[in-house]
């Protein structure tokens, strides 16, 4: 967005990409009204991402900095991996919403505020000394300051709706604001006003008056001066829904388990931010979901591990804390080879750390945490749709090749939505079961596949397959306790061997640009909008700069190798202290991988990472 | 599973429930009998064997699923419950059967022992509780008593023990039953009517751990001590016990005492007649709580209440669901709320 607005002239100005960000109290609706006008702006046609900003205190007073809620999307004619750096408009409902997002303004852009709640027991419950309207705060950028409140207040003057619905109805002045500035209809979301409203008319009537009186508002006032066109992007052609990666996760494991006709069993505990798969398969218990809100982490894992041994798709979701909890029990199932599925969606930590903020440190417990050599395939989805397919993957890797399988995704992938042209089950690609063999006598529980080595999935119920398994070391093929140095031995190497030939049926790494770059960045998991917005504007300018990133943690795919020895450069980026290198390190001796790190709860910036490969780049 | 194997359905025996495996506890263990009280009772439910399904553990106890000819999963410590409740959602037409000792469901497995009693999932725990901790060679348990000398009290336990029962009724547990491992009669026939209750079925077992706290339950089960301090309970009996079946239990007030037909104009009207279908669990707790030396311990069904069962709610939440579902698959699903189609 350009940083000067057009002054005294009715303009309409093209723009490439704009991030908007919205803040105010966590009663004001601001997710709401993010989420309107990204439904809005996808069905103009423009590609986006969104992320919330929740407060971790569920109802921190009013008011106050705790209580702020953000809600940030940037919308592209262009393709748009991520929901942007800074904000190019920030609306900020409160003085303390003000406080809290300022640093997420870009210097330049505008801020539109509600002038109505800058009243000085407002400004200093937000902490300011002086009221940031007059003191020269905000000199760097362009203020409107807008009468919010009051003109919601006279828009729905004779509606019979008390003070408190009224108030309620600021936030859709605000978005109404925004619809004129970028160009929007009102329509959607006058469809969706109806709908929500169907039985409370009057509120219906206020909340559409309110979103036409903010509209016509923006249009009049002179601090508005612009408007801003983000045209459509070119987006392949098929239908779109929004979807979050804990919403992607919680449909793609359904899927999977639909596909194999099987029941879906989730045995979770509550922990944030993995919650809401827990909450969004409890809604589907008509399609062959069964949730059981466990007692405690270790149960959960446990109750999906006997519904994995019954035949049913036994799957646990968490984060950090709850993942090292169910270290043990992950354990058995590497042990008994039974298929499990555990979604860790990463937290910051150590510890109970930061439970609202993102980080992606937890690759050490999903390849190494737990006792002695307990081997799990491990694999990361990177985007907030793609949690699904990686989903539907873990399933059926971990029923492919009888192994527990770790998914790791994290807080902002969790939380974070886009557009989604979902796909169709006859599309998904096939599950295919071990089935048992048939015996003349003794069934063998510990015979295996020659290609996988998977054994088969001998489920009780089945006449005639009688057998004991556990977690004591069991003599290869009968499955029976065995002792024998030699058999451990032999079953050790087996089930790693098991683990790594998951290779042979994961797809190779794909390397984003020519190949004749001296430095090859890495990423991982959720960073990756970040890391290839970055690549590709650096590579738009020419830069001898390409970019692989990695969903297939252990084992990596096959041509790791051989991408990786073309360069003299490989910066390996993580939101943690550098564990995907230190792994990368060990697996590939020799070569120059380096690191940059962040830990502060939050996601890469486009920009900071571009600084940091030009850098590189330099030396 | 569609890929069965084909076997003449014939009347099962107690062999068929013998697994080849070398049953490996120590000679004299009580776990012998509860073993061969077991494969006696399996053949008389008329269950398939493959329906059969042992979880365990870690444990003495727990080796016992590989002593079984059926399914079985030897898990990890303290969590057999949790495993056999993921086993039992995942196919309720299974007989699931969870083997534990005190340690494990009283100390490791504490949590998922209590909440899989509140929950009232149709499984059968069988508690072998020998009131110490055998695997590990001999430490104190949280059933053992205060004073206990073992190796890890060497000047005798500090701790006050768990009652088994009293964890059951404090978590609403459905079914109680107590016996012995001295009576393999008395337990068969309790692991029979344990396999037939609809509901979570905690059977406790006293049960003999002769290398490390022998003789730990010979109060109640010494020869000598059989008819003075076991009462064999049962639904709709007066509680009666003693040689010639002349002492019996009376409610005095809100206490239990032994009293004498005979003696002080006592009759049998004046005896207790066990109620274990009584919803209040009051009198049951009296009963459990009962112990030498001044009273008899009550063994045989204390506790038998009908209640939903865990795996019922699942199934009648699941049709009330899908009556009023307004989609029916994952396809459905994602097609629903709002989309829209880029052209």
């Amino acid at each position: 967005m350009d940083d000067t607005l057009v002054n005294g002239t009715k303009t309409t100005k093209e723009l490439e990409k704009v991030v908007i960000r919205f803040a105010g109290d966590s009663g004001d609706g601001m997710q709401l009204t993010g989420s309107q006008f990204s439904f809005t702006s996808a069905l103009w046609g423009n590609d986006l991402a969104t992320f919330p900003d929740f407060p971790a205190e569920i109802r921190a007073p009013q008011g106050t900095v705790e209580g702020v809620s953000g809600f940030q999307v940037q919308i592209g004619k262009i393709d748009i991996y991520t929901p942007g750096d800074q904000a190019d408009v920030l609306v900020a409902m409160n003085p303390a919403a003000l406080k809290s997002n300022l640093q997420f303004a870009r210097k330049g852009g505008n801020i539109i505020i509600d002038m109505d709640a800058f009243v000085d027991r407002n400004i200093e419950k937000a902490g300011f000394k002086t009221n940031p309207l007059e003191d020269g705060t905000l000199n760097d950028y362009n203020v409107v300051e807008a009468p919010i409140s009051s003109l919601t207040k006279a828009a729905l003057e004779g509606l019979q709706l008390d003070n408190k619905s009224i108030m309620r109805s600021k936030n859709m002045f605000a978005l109404g604001m925004m619809y004129w500035l970028f160009d929007r209809s009102l329509k959607e979301t006058e469809k969706y006003i109806e709908d929500k409203f169907r039985k409370t008319p009057a509120l219906a009537e206020g909340n559409k008056r309110a979103l036409n009186a903010g509209y016509h508002y923006a249009e009049t006032i002179e601090a508005l001066p612009a408007r801003y066109k983000v045209p459509p992007a070119s987006i392949e052609k098929g239908v779109y829904r929004h979807v979050s990666g804990n919403t992607a996760t919680a449909w793609g494991l359904m899927a999977a388990a639909e596909k194999l006709g099987k029941q879906l069993f989730l045995g979770s505990y509550p922990i944030t931010p993995a919650s809401d798969i827990l909450h969004e398969l409890s809604r589907h218990k008509n399609l062959g979901v069964i949730t059981m809100q466990a007692e405690d982490e270790i149960a959960a894992v446990c109750s999906a591990i006997g519904a994995s041994y019954a035949g049913q798709v036994g799957v646990t979701t968490s984060s950090g804390p709850g993942i090292a909890l169910k270290g043990e029990a992950i354990g058995l199932a590497v042990m008994a080879e039974v298929p499990l599925v555990v979604v860790d969606v990463q937290r910051g930590g150590p510890s109970t750390g930061l439970p609202t903020k993102t980080e992606q440190a937890d690759i050490n417990i999903a390849v190494y945490g737990r006792n002695s050599e307990s081997p799990a395939i491990v694999i990361a989805a990177s985007t907030p749709s793609n949690c699904f397919e990686f989903a539907y993957r873990a399933v059926k890797l971990a029923i492919e090749h009888m192994t527990p399988v770790i998914l790791l995704t994290d807080g902002y992938l969790a939380n974070g939505s886009e557009p989604w042209k979902f796909p169709k089950l006859a599309d998904l690609p096939p599950i295919k079961i071990n089935e048992p063999q048939k015996t003349n006598g003794t069934y063998h529980p510990y015979a295996r596949n020659p290609e996988t080595l998977a054994r088969a999935w001998a489920v009780p119920g089945t006449t005639g397959l009688e057998h004991r398994i556990g977690g004591l070391e069991k003599q290869d093929l009968t499955g029976n306790v065995s002792y024998d140095p030699q058999n451990h031995e032999k079953m050790v190497r087996t089930r790693a061997e098991k683990v790594a030939r998951v290779a042979n049926y994961i797809p190779e790494l794909e390397r984003i640009g020519t190949g004749d770059g001296k430095l090859l960045v890495v990423g991982w998991g959720g960073t990756y909008g970040g890391l290839l917005t970055a690549v590709k504007e650096l590579q738009q300018a020419n830069k001898k700069i390409d970019f692989v990133h990695f969903n297939y943690i252990n084992p990596l795919p096959k041509n790791t190798q051989q991408i990786f020895e073309k360069y003299d450069k490989i910066l390996v980026c993580e939101l943690n202290m550098g564990q995907f290198a230190s792994l990368l390190r060990s697996k590939f001796p020799g070569l120059n991988i380096l690191s940059y790190n962040k830990i502060q709860g939050q996601p890469f910036l486009v920009t900071e990472l571009k600084e940091v490969f030009i850098n590189h780049l330099k030396d | 599973m569609e890929n069965t194997i084909d076997i003449p359905q014939q009347k099962l025996t107690k062999k068929d429930f013998e697994s080849d495996q070398l049953v490996r506890w120590c000679p004299g263990c009580g776990d012998y009998s509860i073993l061969s009280a077991m494969t006696n009772a399996l053949p008389q439910l008329n269950i398939p064997r493959e329906n059969v399904v042992f979880i365990s553990g870690i444990g003495c106890a727990a080796r016992f699923p590989y002593y079984m000819n059926t399914y079985g999963f030897h898990t990890i410590h303290g969590r057999g419950p949790a495993v056999a409740t993921g086993v039992k959602l995942a196919n309720p037409k299974l007989s699931v059967w969870e083997i534990q000792g005190d340690g494990d469901a009283m100390a490791i497995g504490g949590n998922h022992f209590i909440h899989a009693l509140r929950r009232n999932i149709d499984i059968n725990i069988i508690l072998f509780n020998n009131e110490i901790y055998g695997l590990t060679k001999g430490q104190y348990s949280p059933t053992s008593p205060t004073g206990l000398v073992t190796k890890s009290t060497p000047y005798g336990s500090i701790e006050r023990p768990f009652h088994a029962a009293e964890l059951v009724i404090g978590a609403q547990g459905t079914f109680y039953a107590r016996t012995i491992d001295t009576n393999p009669k008395l337990m068969t026939e309790i692991f029979v009517h344990a396999a037939k209750h609809m509901g979570t079925s905690l059977v406790e077992v006293l049960q003999n751990c002769v290398i490390f706290n022998d003789d730990a339950h010979a109060a109640v089960t010494a020869r000598e001590n059989r008819d003075d301090f076991q009462l064999h309970v049962k639904h709709g009996q007066p509680l009666l016990f003693g040689k010639e079946n002349k002492k019996g239990i009376r409610l005095n007030g809100l206490k239990l005492e032994v009293v004498t037909l005979g003696e002080n104009g006592i009759t049998e009207k004046d005896i207790l007649v066990h109620d274990a279908h009584a919803e209040d669990p009051t009198l049951h707790l009296m009963l459990a709580r009962m112990a030498p030396p001044h009273f008899p311990m009550a063994l045989g069904v204390i506790r038998e209440v009908r209640a939903k069962t865990y795996d019922e709610a699942i199934a009648e939440e699941r049709e009330k669901i899908t009556k009023n579902a307004k989609y029916h698959s994952v396809d459905d699903l994602l097609k629903s709320g709002e989309t829209w189609e880029i052209k």
